[in-house]
């Protein structure tokens, strides 16, 4: 079976397990995500067909939210908080710092593949900002130490 | 010996399963047996991860613990707090809604029950559904997550609607920078939201209830996921809650990143699996919600803290408060302070009191510059204006509004310039781009704010007027609200607009 075809299948059992749901697009595209690390194209027509839906309505729902991927990230994910409380800490800097560190702007992903760099509003951890997660863990009180320590994290 | 190191999203990231593990190492060097309780927070969160340990006199406190010095914690030490209830953070707070939050095992039933919790249901379940809506209303409970609509009301116009199916929905999109109640309580007490949710249900007639969680918040959507499996099992929820013939159902949604679905009916849409735009209204969401059929949707703190008014009783609650902010709010304190977290207390507690008093002043010990309430949609205010006491109404008479309380220090190293021009940033990123005046007003602000800073001093007037129309013209409050960090930091901080313009000149 082609990687497409394998990809096409997954997603017919995602859709199978939601049946019944009331709403289930958004349980749905973060299960595909989950299992495929994006939202392919060629996800769409089979989640379309799936939920009763049109290709349009599915397509629009995928761009709408930040969240789901259109394309993979790389192997990690740093996330860093762009929002008010972490920006009263110094997190204006620290994202300058993180760009010029990884040669990276919001939402690209280095040539290598190790790492996406993607901004965040508000991890609720405002009272020990500035904040950041990367990949499924959550940073607090980042300062330049505990960023050096993360980025040699990701580039290994 | 018994310890408690909490599992909260705060506490995780500042190293509190570091301490729990060293913890653990440190009393199996010392062959000390020691049961590890994974707690909320207590919303100290300056003194995170807070190690407790359980004495015949009560619980005393370490921290802001480390993994290497958890030795104190067996020998005494620098980091040793003394009594946790007797700390002034602690003694000085209306502990209501969050009166068990950091206290219990927030995965515990049966800690849940030892602690208060049913009381509520089960005084809720001896009144009939028109007793129980005047319980609400009597409480003067108004929305927590900003709105500050009277829930009781709410509540009345779902009960009166005639339809085969009502929803519950809980708003846990919780997207305003420097606010965290709702993670907290989720985290360290998420039975009292589902008991809240299941008195709503009761009540209005609904056997089905959604919580809509933020998708930054994994702990959170953990710890609820695994309540509401415990909660299923022991038949608080499902065919027969608690033995009363009703039913209620709860099922845990996840948000996808849209800042926009913490507003209701972007919430619904999302929910439904839509992008999630804004509805016009009317149709209300009471009358047309989930489905197009009658929705109660409340936010976490609103609903967490209908089992404590049932409790109690209606009065007890409205006793605290002042004028039609009745009852207790969770100010959360954020950003540049010396001492941050959540602090539960009666509505009436000035800006001053808040930020130089409880939070001690910056963090960086620089002057407080600027203060921003309720969320990137909030007003900056200066410490001109610290004698607000915090109410709904009192907020809206100086210009702001309270929102979900957050409350963001800046110290005097921040340019209100900047703030502005970031509050239409963000407008613009999060517009679900529905409604003109902010798909398009928030991109011309961004640029308006920009010829300013160029020393354009004719972009003042276009500004203010920009202003007018988005906050006469949006459809919701992001594009109607983004106005108040706007004009509040043109108006407060002027020199900050002028700066620029004297440079070009």
């Amino acid at each position: 079976m082609s990687d497409e075809s394998a990809a096409s299948a997954r997603v017919s059992e995602i859709v199978a397990a939601h049946q019944g749901m009331e709403g289930p697009l958004l349980p749905v595209l973060h299960a595909v995500q989950a299992a495929l690390g994006h939202v392919p194209q060629a996800a769409v027509p089979v989640l379309a067909e799936g939920l009763g839906l049109t290709r349009a309505e599915v397509r629009g729902v995928v761009s709408f939210y930040h969240d789901f991927r259109e394309v993979p990230a790389g192997r990690h994910v740093v996330r860093l908080c762009r929002a008010e409380a972490c920006q009263a800490m110094g997190g204006a800097d620290l994202a300058q710092q993180v760009k010029a560190r990884l040669g990276l702007d919001w939402h690209q992903t280095s040539a290598d593949g190790a790492v996406t760099l993607e901004p965040v509003f508000c991890l609720g951890l405002c009272a020990c900002a500035p904040a950041a997660q990367l990949d499924g863990r959550l940073v607090g009180r980042l300062d330049e130490a505990k960023l050096a320590a993360l980025l040699d994290e990701v580039r290994r | 010996m018994k310890v408690y190191v909490p599992l909260d999203a705060a506490a995780r990231a500042c190293g509190a399963d570091q301490v729990a593990a060293a913890l653990q190492a440190e009393a199996a060097r010392r062959g000390v047996v020691l049961e590890v309780v994974r707690n909320g927070s207590r919303g100290m969160v300056w003194l995170e991860p807070l190690v407790e340990v359980e004495t015949p006199a009560g619980r005393v406190g370490f921290g802001p613990m480390t993994a290497a010095e958890v030795g104190q914690v067996f020998d005494g030490g620098p980091l040793a707090l003394g009594l946790v209830e007797e700390l002034p953070w602690m003694k000085a707070q209306t502990r209501l809604t969050f009166a068990r939050c950091g206290v219990i095992d927030p995965l515990s039933l049966a800690d849940y029950r030892a602690h208060g919790g049913f009381a509520g249901l089960e005084r809720a379940l001896a009144m009939d559904a028109e007793a129980r809506v005047a319980e609400v209303i009597a409480s003067g409970l108004r929305g927590r997550g900003g709105a500050g609509f009277p829930t009781g009301i709410k509540w009345r116009t779902v009960a009166g609607a005639v339809s085969d199916r009502k929803y519950i929905v809980c708003n846990a999109d919780e997207g305003d920078s420097g606010t965290f109640a709702d993670r907290m309580i989720i985290e360290g007490d998420p039975f009292s939201l589902i008991e809240g949710m299941i008195i709503a249900g009761i009540t209005v007639g609904a056997t089905k209830g959604f919580v809509y969680l933020r998708s930054e918040y994994p702990d959170a959507i953990a710890v609820l996921n695994r309540a509401v499996e415990l909660a299923c099992k022991a038949g608080v929820l499902g065919a027969s809650v608690e033995g009363s013939g009703l039913a209620f159902d709860l099922e845990v949604r996840v948000g996808a990143g849209a800042y926009v679905c913490g507003e209701e009916t972007s919430l619904l849409n999302s929910l439904e699996g839509k992008r999630g735009v804004v509805r016009a209204k009317p149709p209300l969401p009471a009358l047309e919600g989930f489905m197009g059929k009658p929705t109660v949707v409340n936010n976490v703190i609103s609903l967490a803290t209908i089992p404590v008014i049932f409790e109690r009783g209606a009065e007890a609650y409205a006793a605290h408060g002042i004028g039609r902010s009745r009852g207790t709010i969770p100010l959360q304190i954020a950003g540049n302070v010396a001492r941050g977290g959540l602090f539960e207390a009666a509505f009436g507690m000035t800006l001053g009191d808040i930020v130089d008093g409880l939070a001690g002043g910056t963090a960086s010990g620089r002057a407080v510059k600027a203060v921003q309430v309720g969320g990137p949609l909030g007003a900056y205010f200066p410490p001109a204006l610290f004698d607000v006491p915090f109410g709904y109404e009192e907020y809206a008479k100086a210009g702001g509004l309270i929102g979900h309380a957050g409350i963001v220090v800046f110290d005097d190293t921040a340019d209100m310039l900047a703030q502005a021009r970031f509050a239409f940033e963000f407008c613009a990123i999060e517009s679900c781009g529905k409604c003109t005046p902010c798909r398009i007003g928030a991109v011309r602000g961004v640029e308006t704010i920009d010829r300013i800073a160029r020393g354009d001093a004719d972009a003042v007037p276009l500004l203010t007027d920009l202003c007018d129309t988005m906050k006469a013209g949006s459809l919701c409050a992001l594009g109607g609200f983004t106005p108040y960090p706007v004009l509040s930091a043109l108006t407060h901080f002027p020199d900050d607009f002028a700066a620029a313009r004297e440079a070009a000149e």
